[in-house]
């Protein structure tokens, strides 16, 4: 390798195999869009098996949604675009060479980040003490008993055909997946937060903050799909 | 020896309708084969490298090639679609004057009634000349219906019904398969389609049956105990699960009255009157060495009575066994 | 070019590092491809042993070897060992690894650690299958229908179910790398039309790759957990739908056949053009017919389920699209056949694996259209005509290609040549026992023989016992096949750079066995693909 790496010593960012830095940048473009083109189809499964069951038992859909506390899942929201925006800083003072910046603002995104698996695991956690939790923690009585709580006057939901579990798994499935992208996230984050306290980015250099950024997004726009389909509908 | 068969029976006439386009996709199929490959080993030898063959200048791409070659092979399968397609509406659509038989698939057998509540296992009772439309679900796992002389078939899906109707115009036995593959016994959730002439498979349907105390066993048509016993056993144990057959999920213990049997516990028990009573309420007390624990109870299912009918002609086996 | 290779040259990817760490830890693609070899076939041969011993059962009618269960494991582990671990990696990971790069001129892939990450994906998914069948087995057949998989299955589908997930990211991280690298890594002057047809094909495949993969692999995870949790996705007994299940498995596994054959075809025009010494007829409908192939081939999936209780409707629109697939297809066949017209043809060893290729595969493709007849598929589904159609497509089809593939390439991976005559007759075997193998199998679906049967009416056994002497003969070409690659790697005699007279920069350009860092001098392509006029291809003899 010694003598392609006497080569590029002008372009310390270049990695051997590519010819310019300009093909290094769009190759790696490419690749994160790729990348979320993926991510996107596997989302797209859970979506499609969630949009056959909702028309299957439009009923179960609204009382499954009607149990979930809107406000909870409202402060999320917002707690999980405020991360957005707050990336979006990051990425700018990484732009601008200002290394402290860009900490910071990673810190206030890991921080909300953090917020929002708090309220997550309230939400998590009441489920599990309603038994409301297919196959692990089910019990049809007190479920539906929860349920009755919550559903509009005169209706009896031990009338209800199937299905009800079926809300309840996609939602725990689903929320689960988003929940593991963000874990993902967060570890990303903090081997960014390394490199960047090492001093690895400059304003000429700085694709991982950038493609982070961009990640970060779409897993806040999943979610941001994800809330008006499992809790307003 | 019987001669090798190389064709399927054929028992009604929509088989002889659909056996015409598959001869037609054979046509084409070998057509095609035979002219390309006739072609591969023709140019591989005219133009092989020794040879003195006459190559112009490489030749340059034609359109005519490709858009012959999109063209004819168009027509062709928009031919194969539209003869596929009507006959498979055909198939799916069934006369309204169809006998309503309901099958039930279950790990692994084939559950019949017929409109008259009559119930058989893995047998198929139909007369011949009348539609019969057969309404389908699954207790467990998906099951696939299949009658090869009939060149039908419909997956049979638990938690829905499915549908599939036929007409045989030929009385004799068929095969009836499970084509889905649903687990361990699966090649073994075989049965047999009867057609029978109108007149008798009146005479068979309304053959004197007692019913079961309104359960889904069927009873036996004699008053004398063991041939009693004899038709409960076959219709109920013998057909799907004390087949005798090797890695079936059952043994065959109708000779076996009498003997000490090996239990899964390393135990041995003797086949007696209270053993066999006592295995047809409790499958599970006492399980057989080898076997799973796969039986269900017979409990308000068969009358005591009945009970009594099946021990009688497992008794009797013994003894002509015995003899 | 100036150093004319007629000896091993000095330093070259093979002898670059001797270390195990040297291996383990490359980003060398080249390198990664032949980790790649090393570990398909070992799979391959698991696969194989398992088919050896089923169909030695399934020689008789009656049950003689086997245990039903231990049949119905053999079946399974034969399906996903075949599929996941040799015909979907098999021509993108070895073939694909090695040459997309040195084809277009590239030093290497666009993101070569991430490759390397692949292939310990594609291994530890590996070692998670491997475990299901150690620890005792799945007998869930390939396609993990439920809800015998999710409820009923007495056997190891969380890890199995687990293993096809993890190695499904193998093939989408592959599948970017590949898109990436044709996108923005060519050499000057590498046009799109002037691409290697091999390159087109891992051009749709990958496509194929990155947008089908995430839908089973999110598909059997609902499975695992289903399975390991008791959600309820697929459960009839909650109110869930198991035909969805089959809908979103064939949404991405029916594509998957694509996956596997369309490589095959970048192959097969690669071969064909070489030892026929020949531009590719119509070159530019083989290339978009794979793209064509590619687009269409995510809407047919319903064909495998004519009788599952889909709508009639939906039926009648999945039947003429996989009509409509026939159709590219067939152009290829056809474009295959006019390269030979007044060609100059040499029948060496991967040219009658590809000859061999064009007639299964047409028999696998003419099949394929009597399954996407609506009323023949009914009676046909599920049938050993199934199972004769697709081995048909996956081993007439994808396996010949692969090993005309190997064969083709073998001088560049090693830089030594196998002994042409054993080749030969390797092929030949090989050929004919495939034949032997499953044309009977056509008969005995036709006849009505349901496949995955353990015991079965005495009516088909003829057939049967023609399909394991078959394949017993079949085995015995690939032993033959097999021996005479591996004896060549003890040859002293070097091959030389380009030992077939092949156009293409992986011959023209890169030595045999290539540079670590593919080539020595800056390469520039001026002449299309495929100009056997250019007399620079016979240079150095």
């Amino acid at each position: 390798m010694s003598h392609v790496s006497t080569e590029i010593t002008d372009k310390p960012y270049q990695q051997h195999h590519f010819d310019s830095m300009e093909q290094q940048t769009q190759s790696t473009l490419l690749g994160i869009w790729l990348f979320m083109a993926q991510e996107i189809l596997f989302f797209g499964g859970m979506f499609a098996t969630y949009t056959i069951y909702r028309l299957l038992y439009p009923q179960a859909w609204a009382l499954g949604a009607g149990t979930q506390n809107v406000w909870l899942g409202m402060t999320n929201t917002i707690v999980l675009i405020g991360s957005s925006v707050s990336i979006v800083f990051a990425v700018h003072a990484a732009r601008h060479n200002q290394r402290g910046q860009v900490m910071k603002w990673f810190a206030v995104t890991l921080l909300l980040g953090t917020v929002f698996f708090g309220i997550k695991s309230i939400e998590y956690g009441g489920k599990w003490n309603h038994h409301m939790v297919p196959g692990l923690r089910w019990d049809d009585g007190h479920a539906l008993h929860t349920i009755q709580e919550h559903a509009p006057e005169g209706m009896n939901v031990t009338e209800l055909p199937k299905g009800i579990q079926l809300y309840y798994s996609l939602y725990f499935v689903m929320t689960g997946m988003h929940a593991l992208h963000m874990v993902v996230g967060f570890g990303l984050a903090i081997w960014i937060m390394i490199k960047n306290a090492r001093g690895c980015f400059n304003s000429e250099y700085y694709p991982h903050v950038e493609y982070f950024g961009l990640y970060w997004h779409f897993v806040d726009i999943v979610w941001i799909f994800l809330f008006p389909l499992l809790y307003l509908v | 020896m019987k001669a090798l068969q190389t064709t399927p029976d054929a028992a009604s006439s929509y088989a002889n309708q659909l056996d015409v386009l598959y001869w037609f996709l054979i046509g084409v199929s070998v057509f095609f084969t035979v002219a390309i490959c006739a072609l591969i080993i023709f140019f591989a030898v005219r133009y092989r490298r020794q040879s003195d063959a006459d190559r112009p200048e490489a030749t340059r791409d034609g359109k005519l090639l490709e858009i012959v070659g999109s063209v004819i092979p168009f027509i062709l399968v928009m031919i194969m679609f539209f003869w596929g397609a009507k006959l498979f509406f055909d198939a799916r659509m069934p006369p309204s004057d169809s006998i309503e038989v309901l099958v039930t698939g279950k790990q692994w057998m084939w559950k019949i009634q017929h409109p008259n509540g009559k119930r058989e296992i893995n047998d198929l009772h139909v007369p011949k000349g009348v539609p019969v439309k057969l309404t389908m679900t699954s207790e467990d796992v998906i099951h696939s219906f299949y009658l090869p002389s009939f060149r039908k078939k419909m997956d049979v899906v638990p938690g829905k019904y499915t549908q599939m109707w036929f007409l045989p115009e030929k009385t004799g036995e068929f095969r009836i398969f499970c084509a889905e593959y649903c687990g361990t016994e699966h090649s073994l959730m075989i049965g047999k389609l009867i057609v029978m002439e109108p007149h008798e498979y009146e005479e068979w349907l309304n053959r004197r049956w007692v019913d079961g105390g309104g359960a889904e066993m069927a009873a036996a048509s004699t008053d004398d105990p063991v041939a009693a016993g004899k038709q409960i056993w076959e219709v109920n144990c013998a057909a799907a699960c004390h087949t005798g057959r090797p890695g079936s999920i059952a043994p065959n213990i109708v000779h076996k009255f009498g003997t000490m049997r090996d239990l899964e516990d390393g135990s041995q028990i003797l086949m007696d009157e209270n053993y066999v009573r006592n295995s047809m309420q409790n499958p599970n007390d006492d399980l057989a060495k080898g076997y799973p624990a796969a039986m269900s109870s017979f409990k308000g299912v068969l009358k005591p009575a009945q009970m009594n009918q099946v021990i009688a002609y497992l008794k009797s086996q013994s003894e002509v066994a015995a003899e | 070019m100036n150093d004319k290779a007629e000896h091993t040259p000095e330093l070259n990817y093979l002898n670059a590092g001797h270390t195990v760490k040297s291996w383990l830890l490359t980003v060398d693609h080249k390198r990664i491809g032949i980790l790649y070899l090393i570990a398909m076939t070992c799979f391959f041969l698991i696969g194989a042993c398992a088919a050896a011993l089923f169909r030695i059962e399934l020689a008789t009618a009656a049950p003689d070897l086997l245990a039903n269960d231990t049949y119905n494991r053999l079946f399974t582990m034969h399906g996903i060992i075949m599929v996941f671990f040799f015909l979907i990696p098999a021509v993108p990971g070895v073939l694909g690894n090695f040459l997309v790069p040195l084809m277009i001129g590239a030093k290497d892939v666009a993101f070569p650690r991430l490759n390397l990450a692949s292939w310990y994906i594609y291994m530890l998914g590996g070692m998670f299958t491997l475990a299901a069948v150690i620890l005792g087995g799945i007998d869930t057949g390939w396609t993990f229908y439920t809800p015998y998989s999710s409820v009923y299955a007495d056997s190891n589908v969380i890890l199995a179910g687990s293993g096809v997930f993890i190695t499904g990211f193998s093939s989408i991280l592959t599948g970017l790398n590949f898109i990436v690298t044709i996108h923005k890594m060519r050499a000057p002057g590498m046009r799109w039309m002037r691409l290697p047809l091999f390159i087109w094909a891992q051009y749709a495949t990958s496509i194929i790759n990155v947008l089908g993969t995430p839908v089973i692999a999110i598909t059997l995870l609902l499975v695992v957990f289903e399975r390991g949790f008791g959600f309820g996705i697929f459960d009839p007994q909650k109110g869930g739908d198991p035909v969805l299940y089959q809908h979103l498995f064939w949404f991405y596994s029916h594509p998957a056949v694509y996956i596997m054959i369309l490589p095959g075809f970048g192959v097969v025009s690669e071969v064909i053009a070489c030892f026929s010494r020949k531009r590719i007829y119509g070159y530019e409908f083989v290339a978009f017919s794979s793209l064509a192939i590619a687009a269409i081939g995510f809407f047919v999936w319903g064909h495998h389920m004519f009788t599952s209780s889909q709508s009639v409707y939906a039926a009648l629109i999945f039947s003429v699209l996989s009509f409509l697939v026939g159709i590219p297809t067939a152009i290829k066949i056809f474009n295959w056949t006019a390269t030979l017209y007044k060609g100059s043809i040499e029948l060496s060893a991967p040219m009658i694996y590809t000859l061999g290729f064009i007639g299964l595969f047409m028999v696998g493709g003419l099949t394929g259209l009597f399954l996407a007849t609506m009323a023949v598929n009914v009676h046909l589904h599920d049938t050993y005509f199934v199972v004769a159609h697709f081995h048909y497509v996956m081993v007439g089809g994808m396996m010949f290609a692969w090993l005309a593939g190997l064969h083709f390439w073998w001088p560049k991976l090693f830089g030594k040549m196998y002994n042409s005559f054993w080749a030969k007759v390797g092929a030949v075997i090989i050929f004919f026992g495939f034949n032997f193998t499953f044309f009977p199998q056509f008969i005995a679906g036709y006849m009505g023989m349901p496949r995955r049967y353990h015991v079965y009416d005495t009516v088909y056994q003829p057939f049967q016992m023609l399909s394991t002497a078959g394949a017993f003969f079949m085995g015995s070409g690939l032993i033959i096949c097999f021996v005479t690659l591996v004896a060549s790697l003890f040859s002293k005699k070097h091959c030389g750079r380009n030992p077939w007279k092949a156009t293409g920069l992986e011959w023209m350009k890169a030595a045999s066995p290539p540079d670590p860092h593919n080539f020595t001098s800056p390469v520039v392509v001026d002449v299309e693909a495929y100009d056997y006029t250019d007399e620079r291809v016979y240079e150095d003899a």
